[in-house]
């Protein structure tokens, strides 16, 4: 590379290069900058790439616009490699040379933990995009996600048994050994009830569990008119071929442990007519998300958004929302604004921030039909 | 009583599962003297070999689920032979300790083989044979489920017919009682331990599609806890007694799934083994095994 150029082509270049920092130093007051970390490589990197492409569809939109209070918005974005340790060295360089008035990401758990008590300890807020674990936000009250965690989604399934599935009995089948599962079922007793609805069985097995029958029988004895599983995709399919055996043909509902493709290839015609509950749907016909979808797909050569997509592209929206209500981006009156965010309009559904610092916005069902999964509607409890 | 005589049913077809695996340990033990813990991992190998023979030929017919059946049982019993060959047949005479370590690394070297080669991700299993589901007077009970319990009868049957009836039968129980005695009124023992390894993996081989026909979600560890029923269901019966196999296998499965279904369900494997402690403890031979007292 070094000896390919020519002498004064490379003094040239160097010169430009220069000139390209000197022209970023000078026009530095002018941007806004906003840090993203994630996973762009490694094994994560899925969720990573996906992210970075709703964040700066939503960064060039905005800018396009003529940025935020006057200024363009600058991208400054760390890959963390799907390692561990390297959050949190991707964050105290983007907030400390960089000097990012807030930060993105990440989308593994793990990573958001390394990284939070940086952001925390500098006052600079994070918006985490699709760590689910409830100890993200607890690190501190700079620490937001966009996300709604695990066990939001029990108030969902409730919402949705009892308004659109019009249930009036529900039968509970819960992983004991899994956290989510329990945090699932536990969510979605409380929500049930207080909707006037009824829990006629409650059964339990452990992960990895393989014949159900001896619970689905107690549970036929109860006759549900909803069966909830809130367990992973591997149990739910084989739970449902045996419910469908034993003429249990009554609508079976879970979490987004249920989303895989293995679901339905497992579990063939006994997963039809069953229900889950998920982030985000492309196919979904609300016109926010329609728009949402085609401009995307315009920008990135024709991809489908993932959820991360949409997530990312909202946490843009929602940062930039509250520095345009407060005038400034200095970073504690800018996180009593994220906090405050009240019915944010993302294409993810209308986002809240709740007191410890997460998202409740919109669900989307999704229903098994003629073999694929398909968006049903989308549910706000 | 209907739900009372559906989880019977339930625990029934369960239990012959369990009974299928445990008729694979009790016979080589009552050969051998020897628990082979890698039993539970050709059960998996069984399944795999299943799995992939069954893309070869259409699904839901009886002869192609019967030509997958004989292809994976004839695949394990190779299986078990090479085992017995390579690990076993090296360790023989020296103390019975060093065996089963053996066996526990050969269970281990197939369990990780098989998420090296097979991948750890579980695999949905072809619907070899025709399925339909019977409903009797609100009992449902699947053409799969029975499969299992008419196959192990007559595996059952089978075995216990080979064992007291054949003339490698009489071999096997000249080599159980005393190796070297039977090695001088000239019994090939070689040949003798050899076959048994091979009925005994073919066994596995028939339980591991039975049990993948039933539950279709496979996967390199699968064989870990069935296996590890069945080896109780066969002490339970009394190891080395073909029909204690079948009998503690059924015990193991109704009680099982009657826990299941009641509110203790996290508790069920502790309570099958809490029954497993107390049948010890008052028929230390298991249900149907002989108590002999061993000479020093």
């Amino acid at each position: 590379m070094k000896s390919s150029l020519p002498f004064p082509l490379s003094r040239l270049g160097l010169l430009a290069v220069a000139a390209l920092a000197f022209a970023a130093c000078t026009r530095q007051p002018d941007t806004i900058k906003l840090g993203h970390y994630g996973s762009l490589t490694g094994k994560e990197a899925a969720f990573g790439v996906a992210t970075r492409k709703g964040v700066l569809l939503a960064i060039e939109e905005i800018n396009l616009k003529g940025g935020v209070l006057g200024h363009p918005l600058e991208y400054l974005v760390e890959d963390v490699q799907s390692k561990a340790g390297e959050s949190a060295t991707a964050v105290k360089k983007l907030i400390s040379r960089d000097k990012v008035v807030a930060v993105i990401g990440a989308n593994a758990s793990a990573n958001s933990l390394e990284a939070a008590p940086i952001c925390q300890n500098a006052k600079t807020p994070m918006m985490a995009i699709s760590s689910t674990n409830p100890r993200v936000t607890e690190v501190g009250d700079y620490i937001f996600r966009i996300c709604f965690i695990d066990p939001f989604q029990g108030a969902v399934l409730g919402k949705f048994a009892h308004d659109s599935l019009h249930a009036k009995r529900v039968a509970l089948l819960t992983a004991v050994n899994s956290p989510y599962s329990v945090g699932l079922s536990d969510v979605l007793r409380q929500d049930f009830t207080a909707r006037g609805g009824e829990i006629v069985a409650e059964q339990k097995y452990a992960e990895g569990d393989k014949d159900f029958r001896a619970q689905l029988t107690a549970i036929r004895t109860a006759k549900p008119d909803v069966i909830a599983a809130t367990g992973f995709y591997s149990e739910a399919a084989l739970i449902c071929i045996q419910a469908r055996a034993l003429g249990l043909d009554v609508p079976i509902i879970g979490g987004d442990g249920w989303e895989a493709p293995q679901l339905i290839e497992l579990g063939g015609k006994a997963v039809e007519g069953t229900y889950y509950s998920t982030y985000f749907s492309a196919e979904n016909n609300a016109p926010e998300v329609r728009s949402f979808v085609e401009r995307y797909r315009a920008r990135w050569g024709g991809e489908v958004p993932e959820a991360v997509s949409a997530l990312g592209y909202d946490a843009v929206y929602l940062i930039v929302q509250a520095m345009k209500k407060i005038g400034t981006t200095d970073g504690p009156k800018l996180r009593d604004a994220i906090a405050a965010t009240k019915n944010f309009p993302g294409v993810t559904g209308q986002t809240t921030i709740d007191e410890k610092r997460n998202s409740t916005k919109a669900a989307v069902m999704l229903a098994v039909k003629n073999g694929r999964t398909g968006f049903f509607e989308s549910v706000t409890p | 009583m209907a739900e009372f005589l559906q989880q019977l049913l339930n625990g029934l077809s369960l239990g012959a599962i369990y009974a299928l695996i445990a008729l694979g340990y009790t016979m080589v033990y009552g050969v051998l003297r020897f628990i082979n813990f890698a039993h539970s991992d050709v059960f998996m190998v069984g399944s795999f070999i299943g799995y992939y023979a069954g893309k070869l030929v259409p699904e839901n017919t009886i002869w192609g689920g019967l030509i997958v059946l004989v292809i994976s049982m004839v695949g394990c019993a190779i299986l078990g032979m090479t085992i017995e060959r390579l690990a076993y047949r090296p360790l023989r005479g020296a103390a019975t300790l060093n065996v089963l370590i053996a066996a526990i690394g050969v269970s281990l070297l197939l369990e990780y083989s098989g998420q090296v080669f097979f991948g750890a991700a579980p695999r949905t299993f072809p619907a070899l044979f025709p399925s339909i589901n019977f409903s009797v007077g609100g009992l449902v009970l699947s053409t799969n489920q029975l499969l299992v319990i008419v196959v192990t009868t007559l595996l059952m049957v089978a075995l216990q017919f080979i064992v007291h009836r054949t003339k490698i039968g009489t071999a096997m129980r000249a080599v159980s009682l005393n190796p070297k005695a039977a090695q001088l009124v000239g019994i090939n023992i070689d040949v003798v331990i050899s076959f048994t390894f091979a009925l005994g993996s073919a066994l596995a081989a028939a339980g591991g599609i039975l049990y993948a026909l039933n539950y279709p979600s496979i996967d390199p560890l699968m064989g870990v806890m069935p296996g590890l029923k069945a080896f109780v269901a066969a002490v339970l019966g009394g190891i080395g007694n073909i029909p204690g196999a079948a009998l503690g296998g059924l015990i193991l499965g109704v009680v099982e799934t009657f826990v299941n279904g009641s509110q203790w369900s996290t508790y069920k494997d502790a309570i099958a083994f809490a029954i497993l402690i107390i049948i010890m403890l008052f028929r230390p031979a298991g249900l149907l095994g002989k108590f002999t007292i061993e000479k020093v």
